[in-house]
């Protein structure tokens, strides 16, 4: 089975792990945000589109301010305006979350494909100058690091930005007060109102912080992998993440276990000239692994007891 | 009549009136609790206590009334506001995070921190020691609440709301799902809350328990107040009179049983616990047409098991289980009940009923596929599923504005009498009932009692567990107490109330060498 050896050999070169880096960070943030909406007990599954409109105006904030900064901020606020549309349909208004989640999708596809023809008319959207798009940056002496450095200290600031995140969202949802607040809200609402919390308050922060992390990682894509904007980029990454999510338990190092295993099957893929195998097999990796996991691999994991269930004060 | 002045009630609330689609919950109630006194709340199902007392909680908004709290007028927005007037509530169906450990259950919304935001776990632990050691109420803060059987978590709900600093606490049945024993112990607790300052609100179906725990009882009877009493001066027939309207016969009135042939055979079974421990370590019995078995026992030695594995909700690890002379072992408990076994499981939220399904959809779970209800297994028959609904709840006088009604919305007691019906109403050749009139009112209580001795009259086999050792000696016609998974004794059903208890706490020498 040369096909096998071939990706043996691939799997221990460390350009192979720094492109897989930045595949796993692009699934990392939306699959952080879903964490933090789901265990607030509200199902996530617009993350796609969130991320979609986040890579469009990064783009065209970045065509018109000249600043990655300002269009990373341009960016998140525009994740995060999508997500509020999925607060007020499912928190507020109590609507079927999976319903707005795929309504939001659609309607992001829509919206950017819509901007693109009226701002910028039928040709393409154009590219941003690199001197514009976010930057890569070594980290001093730890770049220097064989292996390690490459993959984990040659990179983009938005991979440092992720992993930051990362581990913060770990630390507050699992040692802080407002964590222990979002998980009582995500497992019995009734319970947390009870207790004086506000159940409504915890929820809509949460799903607006997970607006602003897919945000964040569409402006990734947008100007600091592609630099361009071309529509539907995204593809289909959103949902990746959701499966890296329930792959994860709703933990966030879990999580982060998928989207590696993810990335790298995307790398292997995007090494394909040197792989003797069909590159139509090698394409269906990512989402092979995903199914299979899905099927699962990883044993049963069940979701906070009150995620997708809206909640109305006063009724048992 | 009284001269008390309105800076000695903690509690007064006037006309408070809610109504929810079909029904007046509460009709202009009036309710007044003195500073320091426990105060009794009763009144048949679904007469409005709850909703009165979420209320006064916050959780609901009265459509109109007004609520006083130490003299002064309030508005609630929310229980944040009443948590800050020094209410606390323990709710019927317990507010508690299953995942959560003990002490995060407490703390929630009046968290310790370190730092910026740090949870601090040691703070926690030594509050809630404190807490438990003042008041005598031992807890782990760090064991997993969904661990803990009921009386622990019960015990947690406490805690809970005394380390809010509830000064008002309201416990909407408490003792509901307690055992004697650990009735007795709430009521010591109780009782030392009052000495030191606090006014407790009390709810309960049971009688005997408000007067002896009470100072004064508020009745309420279809959403409206029809007596205050003073319980010194009042007795058990006068309360039950004014709650149903009618007298109530507070005891089983039944014929000896005419035992038939054995229905079901019990072989030396064998079961875990949820938790992968032994819970039935062989257990044998014979179970005869007509009559009814009670199973006497400290909760927690194998009881709700042994109802599950009958019923084939749990696995057996070992004996046989035989009906008539089928092999019912292994039949899951689909199979069971087409083979004529109706079970009354004991957790009627959990496993008895689909709590967003209507009452005509609960009243046919698991009989859905039957004849009666559908066109070849196929296409459910909905008149005749509501003609069905609608006479239960006639005949077992479920409180609700329609069949329609999603069981959620039910009150408590009410939700368990749709199980109760359904069950009976299947005309089984075997009926399992775990703690059947738990939660519902004396009115109830006398209903279903005879009811299932009218099963047992027309041939079917009753089993019976109760954690009510009152209600096991007056149904049963034979006594099987359990202790650690097995049964030590049968007994007959005059068995003095000492023997029956030191047998349960593993004392006392079989009378039939555990059958
Ligand atoms: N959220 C709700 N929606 C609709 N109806 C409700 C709701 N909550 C309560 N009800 C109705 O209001 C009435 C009073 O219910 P409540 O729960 O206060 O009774 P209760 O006195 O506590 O009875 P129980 O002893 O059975 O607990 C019942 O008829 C119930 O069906
Ligand atoms: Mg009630």
């Amino acid at each position: 089975m040369s096909a096998i050896t071939d990706i043996l050999q691939l799997l221990v070169t460390a350009n192979l792990w720094q492109v897989a880096m930045v595949s796993a960070v692009l699934l990392l943030l939306p699959a952080l945000g879903g964490v933090i909406s789901e265990r607030s007990g509200v199902v996530n599954i617009a993350m796609e589109g969130m991320m979609l409109t986040g890579a469009f105006f990064a783009v065209w904030a970045d065509l018109n301010w000249h600043s990655p900064w300002i269009a990373v901020l341009v960016a998140m606020i525009a994740g995060g305006l999508m997500a509020l549309i999925h607060a007020v349909v499912s928190i507020r208004f109590r609507a079927d979350q999976i319903v707005s989640g795929i309504a939001i999708n659609i309607f992001a596809a829509g919206l950017t494909v819509y901007l693109v023809r009226t701002i910028y008319g039928l040709q393409d959207v154009g590219h941003v100058v690199p001197a514009e798009a976010l930057p890569t940056w070594d980290v001093p002496l730890l770049s220097a690091i064989p292996f390690i450095g490459k993959v984990v200290f040659q990179q983009n600031v938005v991979v440092y930005i992720a992993l930051i995140v990362l581990v913060l969202v770990e630390i507050v949802l699992f040692r802080t007060r407002l964590g222990l607040r979002i998980r009582a809200v995500g497992e019995h609402p009734q319970a947390a109102d009870t207790a004086g919390l506000n159940v409504y308050v915890i929820r809509y922060g949460a799903v607006i912080t997970s607006g602003l992390l897919s945000g964040l990682a569409g402006a990734f894509l947008a100007i600091g992998v592609s630099n361009t904007f071309v529509p539907n980029m995204t593809d289909g990454r959103g949902y990746i993440a959701l499966a890296a999510m329930i792959f994860g338990k709703w933990t966030p190092r879990g999580a982060f276990v998928a989207c590696i295993i993810f990335g790298l099957g995307e790398a292997i893929y995007a090494n394909n000239s040197t792989i003797h195998v069909s590159q139509y097999l090698l394409s269906m990796l990512p989402y092979l692994i995903t199914l299979v996991v899905l099927a699962g691999l990883v044993g049963r994991s069940t979701p906070p007891a009150a995620d997708g269930i809206p909640y109305a004060a006063g009724s048992e | 009549m009284s001269t008390t002045t309105a800076t000695d009630l903690a509690v007064q609330m006037r006309g408070i009136t809610k109504a929810f689609p079909g029904v007046v919950a509460n009709d202009h109630v009036d309710l007044e609790v003195r500073a320091g006194e426990i105060h009794a709340l009763v009144g048949e199902n679904g007469a409005g206590k709850s909703t009165l007392m979420n209320i006064l909680y916050g959780l609901i908004h009265p459509d109109s009334g007004e609520i006083h709290i130490n003299g002064k007028p309030v508005h609630m927005a929310g229980p944040r506001d009443a948590i800050s007037l020094g209410i606390g509530m323990v709710h019927q169906h317990f507010m508690l995070i299953p995942v959560f450990s003990v002490g995060e259950n407490i703390m929630l919304g009046r968290e310790p921190v370190t730092g910026t935001d740090f949870y601090d776990h040691s703070r926690a632990r030594k509050a809630i020691n404190d807490l438990t050691k003042r008041y005598g109420l031992a807890l782990d803060p760090d064991a997993r609440m969904g661990d803990l059987p009921v009386g622990l978590q019960q015990r947690a709900e406490i805690v809970k709301v005394l380390y809010r600093g509830a000064r008002i606490l309201i416990l909407d049945e408490p003792t509901g799902v307690l055992t004697p024993q650990q009735t007795n112990e709430l009521f010591v607790v109780l009782r030392d809350l009052v000495k030191a300052g606090k006014t407790i609100i009390f709810i309960s179906h049971k009688l005997r328990e408000v007067l002896e725990i009470s100072d004064r009882i508020t009745v309420m009877r279809r959403g409206k107040v029809v007596g205050h009493l003073t319980t010194r001066d009042t007795s058990e027939e006068e309360i039950a009179t004014l709650m149903v309207g009618r007298a109530v016969l507070l005891r089983v009135d039944k014929k000896p049983a005419k035992p038939g042939a054995v229905v079901l055979k019990v072989e030396d079974v064998s079961a875990n616990s949820d938790r992968g421990v032994p819970a039935l370590k062989g257990v044998t019995f014979e179970l005869r047409q007509g009559e009814i078995l009670g199973i006497a026992g400290v909760e927690g030695n194998g009881q709700s098991e042994l109802m599950e594995v009958i019923a084939g909700t749990r696995r057996s690890t070992g004996g046989h289980i035989l009906l008539g002379d089928r092999d019912i072992t292994t039949y899951d408990a689909r199979t069971e009940r087409d083979a004529g076994v109706a079970f009354i499981p004991e957790d009627r939220r959990g496993t008895g009923l689909v709590l967003s399904f209507s009452i005509a959809e609960n009243s046919i779970l698991g009989r859905e596929r039957s004849l009666t209800f559908s066109w070849h297994e196929l296409v459910l028959k909905l008149v005749a599923i509501r003609d069905w609904a609608r006479k239960l709840v006639k005949e077992f006088d479920i409180r609700t504005p329609s069949i329609d009604v999603a069981a959620r919305n039910l009150s408590g007691g009410n939700q368990q009498k749709v199980i109760v019906a359904r069950e009976m109403g299947s005309k089984p050749k075997v009926l399992l009932a775990a703690q059947p009139t738990r939660g519902v009112d004396i009115g109830a209580i006398e209903f279903i009692h005879r009811r299932i001795v009218q099963e047992r009259d027309g041939g079917t086999a009753v089993l019976l567990v109760s954690a009510e050792l009152d209600e096991v000696r007056s149904l049963s016609d034979r006594i099987a107490v359990m202790y650690e998974g097995k049964i030590v004794s049968i007994e007959s059903p005059d068995t003095p109330e000492e023997r029956l208890g030191l047998l349960m706490t593993g004392g006392g020498k079989a009378r039939e060498g555990a059958a």
